[in-house]
Order: C-alpha cells, then structure tokens, then sequence
C-alpha cells in the first residue's frame, strides 16, 4: 500500500512539474521580448518610418503594410470561407462533393505556410504577372485563412439549435430564407469569432508574404495593390538576418516583436472574450 | 457553387508545385534526389541530394516531440484531472492564446536569447544548433498538444472514473490505467497534428537551426531542414532554372509528407468515432 | 435516536451522528444507523432527501465534491473511516459499489473484474484468475461470458454490464455492497434477475441498496431505512416498516401521498 500511496504522489509531483516547466519556459520567452522591447517602444516608433538604412526609426511602413494585407485578405477570405460553409452545412448535397469539399479544406489546413508562399509565388506573382504585390501577397493569405474560416463558420452554423430552422421552415419560409434570416444572424457571433482568430493568425504570418508581397528596404508606404510592402513578422525576420548592424537592428527586432505580439495576442484575447459574452449570455 | 474554390485551391496549389517540381526528375532520377547528401545546386556542376536536409527535418521534429510531448501531455493531464475546476477555466484560454504567437516571434527568441545561451553554457561555437531548434520547436508544439489532449481527456466520461475510485485505486491508477487509454485516440491525433505543425514550420528552423545542410552527429550540430531550405534559397534562384526546380520538388517532398500525417490523423480520429 | 436496539446486537458496519454540509447546505441532519450483517437494508425516500448521500458516505465518495464537510463517525469493523489518518483507498476497497448506470471501463470483461486486484498488485496471475471466475459465479455472469472474457465489456447487454459492475465490485471481497439504484437504467427483465441476485448475495455480503422504486424495497430488502429532508425518520424491519410505520411521514410516503 505504501508503493501505491508512493506512486500517486511522484506521479502527480511529475504532472504538476511538466506544468510548472511549461509555464515558466513560456514566461521566460514572452518576458525576455517583452523587457527587451518595451524600452524601443515610443509613439515615434509605431508612427514613424525606418531611417537611416534601418538602423533607427520606427515601424510606420510595416504595420501599415500588415495591417492593409491582413485586411484585403480577410475581406476575400470571409465571403468565400462563409458561403462555402452555409453550403457544406445547409445544402450537404450530392454527397461526393462534399466529401471532396472537406478533405480539400482539411488538406489545406495542414499544409505547410512555405508551401502556400510558393504557391503564391509561382502563380500570383509570376503566372499572373502581378509581382511581388500587395495583391499577390494578400491573395495568398487569403487562401491560408480560407480553411480557418470555413471551419469555424460551419462550427458556427452546426451550432445553431434546429429548433430555430425548423420552427422558420414550419413557418414556410424557404431554405434561402432560413439561412439568412435565421441561421446567419445565430451564428454570426461566432463567425466573428473565427474570423477575428483568422485575423491574428494572418497577421503573424512570414513565410507566405516572403516572396509574395514583402520588402525589407520600402521606405515609402503602400499606395496601391501592386507596391511592395513591409510587415511587421517579416521586418523581424529581415532585420535579425538581413540587418548589416546587428547593434543597432536587434532592438529594433524586438521592439517590433512586442508590437506584434500585442497586435496578434490582443486580437485572440477579443475573439476569446466576445466567446465567452456570447456563452454567458445564451440561454441554450 | 462557391465551395468550390477551395477545391479549387487545393488543386491549384497540388498542381503548381508539382508543375514547377517535376521537371527537375528529368534530369536528377528520384532516388538519387531523395537519397543521396549532396546538396549543392549553386555548384557548377551542381547536385540535388537531399536526404540531408529530409533527415534535418525529421531530427528538428522528433526534438521538438520529445520536449513537447512530456511538457503538453503532461500540462494537460494535470489541468483536466488534478487542477480545480477555476483553475481549468483560466488555463483553456491561456493555452488558446499561446498558440495564436506567431511563429517568427518563436524565432527571434531562439535567434537572440537561447543560442547565445546554449552556445555559452556549453562552451560551442554556435548556438544555432539541433538543441537549441528542438527546444524553441517543441515550445512552439506544447499548446497544440496541451489543448488537444485536454478536451480528450476531460470528455471522458467522470462515471469511469468514480467506478475506478470507488474500487480502491489512487488518482495517479485512475489516469493511468483508465483515463488516458479511454483519450487515447484524441491524445494520439495530437501528437500527429503536432508533428505535422513541426515538420512543416519554416520561420523557426530558419532562424535557429543553424543552416548547413548536414546530418547532425550531436544534438549541438547545426542543421537544415527542408523548409528552411525552400525559403533560404529561394531568393537565389532564377526562375525555372533547375535550382528553382528543385525546391520546388523539394515542396513537393514536402507535401507529401504532411498530406501522409493528416490522413494518419484522419484515420485516428475515424476509428474514434466508430466505438 | 431511532436505532438503540440494533446497536445492541453484533453489527459491525454503524454511522454514529453523521451529519454533512454540502458548503452552507446541511444536507444530512444527524443520523444514526447501522447495518445488519448478511441482510439488505433499503434505503427509500422522495428524491432530494439525501439517501443517495448518505450510501456514499460509506465509501467516502462524497470527498470528491468540493466543498463537502462532514462530522460524525462511521465504523467499519471498529475503525472509524472519516478518521483523518485512514487510508481512503484501502477502505473503498473493502466498501463496493455499484452505480446507476452500468459504468464498466471499456477494456475486456476479464480486465474489469481483475482491476480491483490488479491494482493493489499483491495477488498473483493464478489468484486473479480464480478470484475473476468466483466474482463472476456470484454475479450469475458466468456461463454467459466463460468463452469470451477478452471481449470487451461494451459488448454486453445493459443487463449484463450491471451484473459485471456488481462482479467487479464483489472480486476485492467487500464487507458491505452499496447499490445506487442499480436497477433504474434497466429493463424489467433485468431487473428481475438483479433482485433475485441480490437476494442470493445477502448470504455473501451485507448490502445497503438505495431506490426510489418502493415495491422494490418491499420486495428484496430485510430492513427499511425511510429519509426526508436529511433526516433519518424511521428504520425498522422491512415487513414491519410496511404494513405498521411508526411515523406518519413513513406512512405517507409509502401511500404514495408525496413522492
């Protein structure tokens, strides 16, 4: 009895120090770039362009540029994402294309990011002549936001108790009628919430934006579809390989860091929030 | 209708990467360029071998498992079986939110604060190395699996559990030998979604794995897998020529590869949902 | 209060002023009974009145529940379970219990009866085998599953999982059998057979079966314990709790008056 009473406490003492570990390798992580940018961070930083061959300045351009790319794409992503959804959940027929429908969406979620940046790359950029674009750049990752959307939207539309459709279509209203008369307004929360988590997603994302869209030395700001721009994620990664003063670039790596791990983690933190308000406040 | 796009996309990008990769195999025979270790498309003559690089990846991946999968499986045990229930409802979120980092972010950390760390702590010349790669990797993992594995493991049924008590077993007897093999499919299918998100990170390996394209003898030699190959190189390329070629057949490896891991996951979870 | 005269005689399994709070909520008021050996005893009263409770106190199952606080002493052979050094899990082996619904962990039937055993990790291969065969014989199992113990156990019957629950429960060779309304899930067929089961194992064990099923009780039970509302308010002989009861309450409840 003594080696079972022995076993219960080691076991659980392990448990509670994979935690323990996990926690603090976590904190250690987000403090060390939190600390070490904090102190780049001002007003100038966040409104003002680079200078100085990137060696001072602030970030203007690039969170600018993340923030017109994240846009543009989610605004192609989510008509499509949703429609493509309301079909795989409300209309379901025939049968064999909807199979198909989802091993492509599950298959396009597990596709590696670089993979999509080549895709981007091979087809956007130079098959359809639009050059390392904004554009190119968005319509990548609007295709890497696609399967997110659908599958939270279609969660969403599951989600909608029967009760509500059945009692529309006993009322005689007709399927299309259902559908964006009750259903959509039923699962627009939580759509909103898989499209904002799609929207942090979408904005940390490097490697589809490497040869589609982003530049390390632009200095001037995106005017139109077909200009380069700088993002944030991919200013890190420039700045820690690409930079040619390492004294001076590191800093500005993390400070850059910080304002994207503010811009993605506060994005998520409100999709989580906006969940939880809806939870609390439905009665079913 | 609209659907079909995403059919649309899936093929579109199948059919790109392999329209731009295959050629290469007319003029490097298959197995010479998954097998052989020489990588040297910039040479004059050059050779496209990459076993090298396919063994990085595998390497980078497996040390990110082993550090993922005690840390994860273990958070997640403890929060879905010992923690209280106020406990489990803050953990949920917070899990959801470090997963939501971005991957470059991962890098940055690895790049400027853990190598130079490993690299002085154990006296090397670099710390951009297979240790320091499978640590950043595996942290990166930890909230895939920690979340997976907790909503398999909490939606045991509790009867099970008050059988096992109520017979006389201790809380650690109940998770072993009853809780964990009931979760065991949804457990598994997150370690392979795992997997199937290390193997295919590129921002993380690129920045810390050190970039030659060698077999690690030691876990401080530094590595190369595929995807951080991809993207290293291709700013180097010209446009359909063969070295351009050759990443993309190496995409095509790659995808594969993750296509293989999610109908593995898929099989999983079928098999789950048959009992 | 109620129960002097069966403290009386040799009974070895008694809950001496046992009162619990489920946080601020005095859930049972109190109470005073004990067991006779190789009798079953009902426990019945209208839901809510804490009978359910009160049969998990024997095991100390109610631990599980935050915020459960618990005065009292309940002995088992002498020794007081809510003593606060006592080994839990050495008594809960020594108490078994059967659920509501039939819970048999989704292994092989063998692998189901032999867990009690294989836990404590004392008993050799030999042992557990004959100890899963007798557990089995007790349940009326046996014949039916002797040449398929390495299926699973989801495989069985709803009636049937509860006759493996009650095996699993009998094979660590327990001094009371708690039932939780063992029958409720089942159909009236299986029913059948579990009360006429429990009517053989009473010369094995001491059983305490809770139900709200009162033709129920009349018909397998030895002893009635009657509860409302967290009180204990009558307990006698089951013939006698029946046709005479002491206290009105009692009466109304078996007239079916509340319910």
């Amino acid at each position: 009895m003594n080696l079972r009473k022995l076993s219960n406490h080691a076991g659980i003492g392990a448990l509670s120090l994979c935690l323990l570990l996990t926690a603090l390798a976590l904190l250690v992580f987000l403090w060390s770039i939190i600390s070490k940018g904090w102190s780049v961070l001002s007003w100038e930083f966040i409104s003002q362009p680079p200078r100085e061959a990137m060696t001072s300045g602030g970030i203007y351009p690039a969170l600018l540029g993340t923030l017109y790319l994240t846009v543009i794409s989610i605004a192609i992503a989510l008509p499509l994402g949703v429609m493509t959804a309301i079909y795989l959940n409300n209309y379901g027929k025939p049968h064999w294309l909807v199979r198909i429908v989802k091993v492509a969406v599950n298959t396009l979620a597990g596709v590696p990011s670089i993979i999509y940046g080549l895709f981007g790359m091979a087809v956007f950029v130079n098959l359809l002549r639009l050059d390392v674009s904004l554009l190119a750049g968005s319509f990548t990752l609007a295709i890497l936001a696609l399967p997110l959307i659908i599958n939270a939207s279609e969660e969403a539309l599951r989600s909608v108790p029967k009760d509500f459709t059945d009692a529309s279509l006993a009322l005689g209203a007709t399927e299309r009628q259902t559908i964006l008369r009750v259903s959509l307004p039923t699962a627009l929360p939580n759509i909103l919430t898989g499209a904002i988590i799609s929207i942090g997603r979408v904005a940390g994302e490097t490697a589809p934006i490497m040869f589609t869209a982003a530049t390390f030395y632009s200095r001037k700001l995106p005017k139109s579809l077909s200009d380069e721009v700088m993002a944030l994620p991919y200013h890190i990664f420039a700045l820690m390989t690409e930079g040619s003063n390492a004294q001076k670039q590191v800093p500005i790596a993390y400070g850059t860091a910080v304002v994207l791990l503010f811009l993605v983690l506060g994005i998520s933190a409100l999709a989580i929030a906006i969940r939880y308000q809806i939870r609390r406040k439905r009665k079913w | 209708m609209v659907a079909l796009f995403s059919v649309i996309f899936l093929f579109g990008i199948i059919f790109s990467i392999f329209y731009e990769g295959l050629p290469l195999f007319r003029v490097v025979p298959l197995r010479e360029f998954l097998f052989s270790r020489q990588w040297y498309p910039t040479h004059e003559d050059p050779e496209f071998g990459i076993w090298t690089l396919l063994v990085g990846s595998i390497f980078a991946t497996l040390g990110a498992l082993v550090i993922a999968l005690p840390l994860g499986l273990g958070s997640a045990v403890f929060i879905s079986e010992i923690a209280g229930k106020r406990w489990r409802e803050m953990a949920k979120p917070v899990i959801e939110l470090l997963a939501a980092i971005p991957s470059v972010v991962y890098g940055l950390f690895g790049m400027a604060v853990l190598a130079p760390f490993v690299r002085e702590t154990f006296n090397l010349d670099t710390g951009l190395n297979l240790f320091s790669t499978s640590i950043i990797l595996g942290l990166m993992v930890v909230p895939i699996i920690a979340s997976m594995s907790e909503d398999a493991l909490s939606s045991v049924a509790s009867d099970l559990r008050e059988a096992s008590l109520a017979l006389g077993a201790t809380k650690w007897e109940t998770i072993t030998r009853i809780v964990i093999p009931a979760a065991r499919s949804g457990v598994i299918g997150s370690i392979l979604l795992g997997f199937g998100r290390a193997i295919g990170e590129t921002m993380v390996v690129l920045m810390v794995a050190g970039g030659s394209a060698q077999i690690p003898r030691t876990v401080f030699q530094s590595l190369r897998p595929l995807t951080s190959t991809i993207a290293a190189e291709m700013g180097e390329t010209v446009m359909g020529d063969l070295h351009f070629q050759s990443l993309f057949a190496i995409a095509i490896v790659l995808f594969v590869i993750t296509f293989l891991t999610n109908l593995i996951t898929e099989l999983v979870f079928l098999k789950r949902s048959s009992r | 209060m109620v129960n002097e005269a069966s403290c009386l005689l040799n009974t070895h399994i008694c809950v001496q002023n046992l009162n619990l709070w489920f946080g601020t909520n005095h859930v049972l008021h109190a109470v005073d009974l004990c067991l006779y050996e190789h009798r079953i005893t009902a426990l019945i009263g209208p839901s809510g009145c804490g009978k359910t409770t009160l049969l998990r106190c024997f095991n100390r199952m109610n631990d599980l529940i935050d915020g459960t606080r618990i005065t009292g002493t309940l002995l088992l052979d002498d020794e007081d379970i809510y003593y606060p050094k006592a080994q839990v899990t050495s008594i809960r082996s020594r108490v078994g219990m059967v659920f509501q619904k039939p819970n048999p962990f989704p292994k092989s039937i063998y692998a189901n009866v032999a867990y009690g055993l294989a836990i404590t990790g004392k008993y050799s291969k030999a042992q557990i085998r004959e100890r899963v065969r007798e557990s089995l014989m007790s349940a009326w199992l046996w014949d039916e599953v002797k040449d398929r113990l390495h299926d699973s156990a989801m495989s069985l019957s709803g009636g049937q999982q509860q006759r493996l629950c009650i095996a699993r429960a009998l094979a660590n060779q327990p001094r009371v059998l708690l039932l939780d309304e063992p029958t409720s899930a089942l159909d009236p067929q299986s029913t059948a057979k579990i009360e006429e089961l429990l009517t053989e194992l009473k010369k094995q064990v001491t059983i305490l079966i809770v139900t709200h099923n009162i033709a129920q009780a009349g018909r397998i039970s030895d002893y009635t314990a009657f509860m409302y509302l967290g009180d204990l308010i009558e307990f006698g002989e089951t013939q006698q709790v029946f046709t005479v009861p002491k206290d009105p309450a009692t009466e109304a409840y078996l007239t079916g008056v509340f319910g």
